[in-house]
């Protein structure tokens, strides 16, 4: 197929997506995932009109479609242009007395609620969020006070509806103000419940949330969910280091001897995946069962065990020169450590000062520990050259 | 799972909370509780600084350094020089 760039300043429509396309999923004219172009995507099934406004009513069912884009989104960078056009849509038939739910425009965020809303009759607002779901995006502040009231105006939201309430879901707080919001728009703010599932029964209930639909859970589930994210970061950077393993030990006084690449260096590309398997896999998956609460820590614990333990069942420190095993037990660990750090990012509950305190402790040792590696290697390399 | 001690910059001023629960209700941890119709921490151990509260406070009965709690963003945010910022929606593809 042709990989065509597309002329247009909306990065949501990327030529990138239509590339990605010849994954076989669908024809690539069908696949624009924002709504600029003239087609009406997959997953809005008519129209409800509104004066002169015709707004779009979504299915609150996901096709096979909708849910293996889920599953790319989870694993590639398919979730960077994975949108959906802002504005109101309808679910169910709706009317003029219809509750109203705010939501982000990343795509799987909008599938969340409309699939959670089967059988009732109620109006989607949909906030600009530039694809980024609503708690990440309350963070930032695009899912803000300021792009909600616009929207509201935007959209005319008081001639759709003569009630004066919007349900906003609890996450989006961060980033709206809701005295605010009233005092501007005349919209008095509801914070629904953390997961679209529990919308259901809130609105049932009359809009009360009981405490555990208020609280944010982050079990074994969720977190290794956000693992093929994690890794396929860091290994998209894995040949970096490969590259250096590969001229590094293969460096001989006479040239670069690929044989020596492979056979003195495949310690250090196995050490190098087995501590991106711990820091950024096993120590998310196992988060609460590592000691610690520092991330660094956790990190650099679950890395020395595995290295310990490869180390012990292979025998290694005899077989291999002590250097090169001091070397890969000194930077390793510390690699673990460091991706580890990372997931503070995907989390649910770690804080900004939290981590600034991480960073500020951690990395004077990383900084020390790749230093001493180093020298450790150096002297490695001299002794395997016969200079010692 | 609760991150590290005394660490979160969450603070309440009780002579300014008027009881109204706002803040219990955008709150993902449960940080808070009411009594006596003032709020005050449970646990601020559970605090993730997200904000919520404070930016819902009609009162200013509350006050938190809000952020993320995420290294790449602090890491970003000490190489440009900025503030902590996870604005890595360009070319990197990596975020939140």
């Amino acid at each position: 197929m042709k990989f065509e760039t597309l002329k247009t300043s909306d990065r949501r429509i990327s030529p990138l997506i239509q590339v990605k396309s010849s994954c076989g999923c669908s024809d690539p004219a069908n696949n624009t995932i924002s709504e600029k172009g003239a087609l009406t995507p997959h997953y809005i099934s008519g129209y409800i009109s509104i004066g002169a406004e015709s707004i779009p009513v979504v299915s609150t069912k996901l096709s096979a479609r909708d849910k293996w884009e889920t599953v790319k989104a989870r694993i590639s960078s398919f979730r960077m242009h994975y949108s959906v056009k802002p504005g109101l849509y309808a679910a169910g038939e709706p009317d003029d007395s219809s509750d109203v739910i705010v939501t982000s425009n990343y795509k799987m965020s909008f599938d969340a609620v409309r699939s959670s809303l089967q059988g009732m009759n109620v109006w989607i607002l949909v906030l600009d969020t530039k694809g980024i779901n609503v708690w990440c995006a309350a963070g930032k502040g695009t899912f803000g006070t300021s792009e909600l009231l616009n929207r509201l105006s935007r959209v005319r939201l008081g001639e759709v509806v003569t009630h004066k309430k919007i349900i906003v879901p609890q996450l989006g707080a961060p980033g709206i103000d809701s005295g605010e919001v009233r005092r501007k728009s005349g919209f008095s703010v509801l914070y629904g419940p953390v997961r679209s599932e529990d919308l259901k029964k809130y609105i049932a209930d009359g809009y009360k949330c009981n405490d555990d639909m208020r609280r944010v859970r982050f079990d074994i589930i969720d977190r290794l969910i956000l693992t093929p994210i994690e890794l396929r970061q860091i290994l998209l950077k894995f040949h970096y280091f490969a590259l250096f393993t590969v001229i590094f030990f293969g460096l001989t006084p006479e040239g670069i001897i690929f044989r020596d690449s492979i056979y003195k260096g495949y310690i250090f590309i196995f050490a190098g995946l087995l501590s991106v398997f711990a820091g950024a896999f096993f120590t998310p998956v196992f988060l609460p069962f590592i000691p610690f609460r520092s991330f660094a820590l956790k990190g650099w614990v679950a890395g020395s065990a595995f290295f310990a333990g490869v180390l012990y069942l292979t025998g290694a420190a005899a077989t291999h020169n002590t250097f090169l095993v001091l070397s890969v037990m000194v930077l390793f660990p510390l690699l673990s450590s460091y991706l580890a750090l990372q997931f503070t990012g995907a989390t649910t509950f770690t804080s900004l000062s939290g981590v600034k305190k991480e960073i500020k402790l951690a990395f004077p040792v990383y900084i020390a520990g790749t230093a001493l590696s180093f020298i450790f290697l150096v002297i490695y390399k001299i002794s395997d050259w016969g200079l010692i | 799972m609760i991150y590290l001690k005394d660490i979160a910059t969450l603070q309440v001023f009780p002579e300014k909370c008027t009881g109204c629960g706002r803040c219990m209700e955008v709150c993902p941890h449960a940080v808070f509780k009411l009594e006596n119709r003032k709020v005050s921490i449970v646990s601020k151990d559970r605090c993730m600084e997200c904000g919520a509260c404070e930016k819902n406070c009609d009162f200013g009965a509350i006050f938190v350094k809000a952020g993320v709690g995420c290294a790449a963003a602090v890491i970003n945010g000490i190489i440009k020089g900025t503030e902590p910022n996870c604005d890595c929606s360009g070319s990197s593809g990596t975020c939140c």
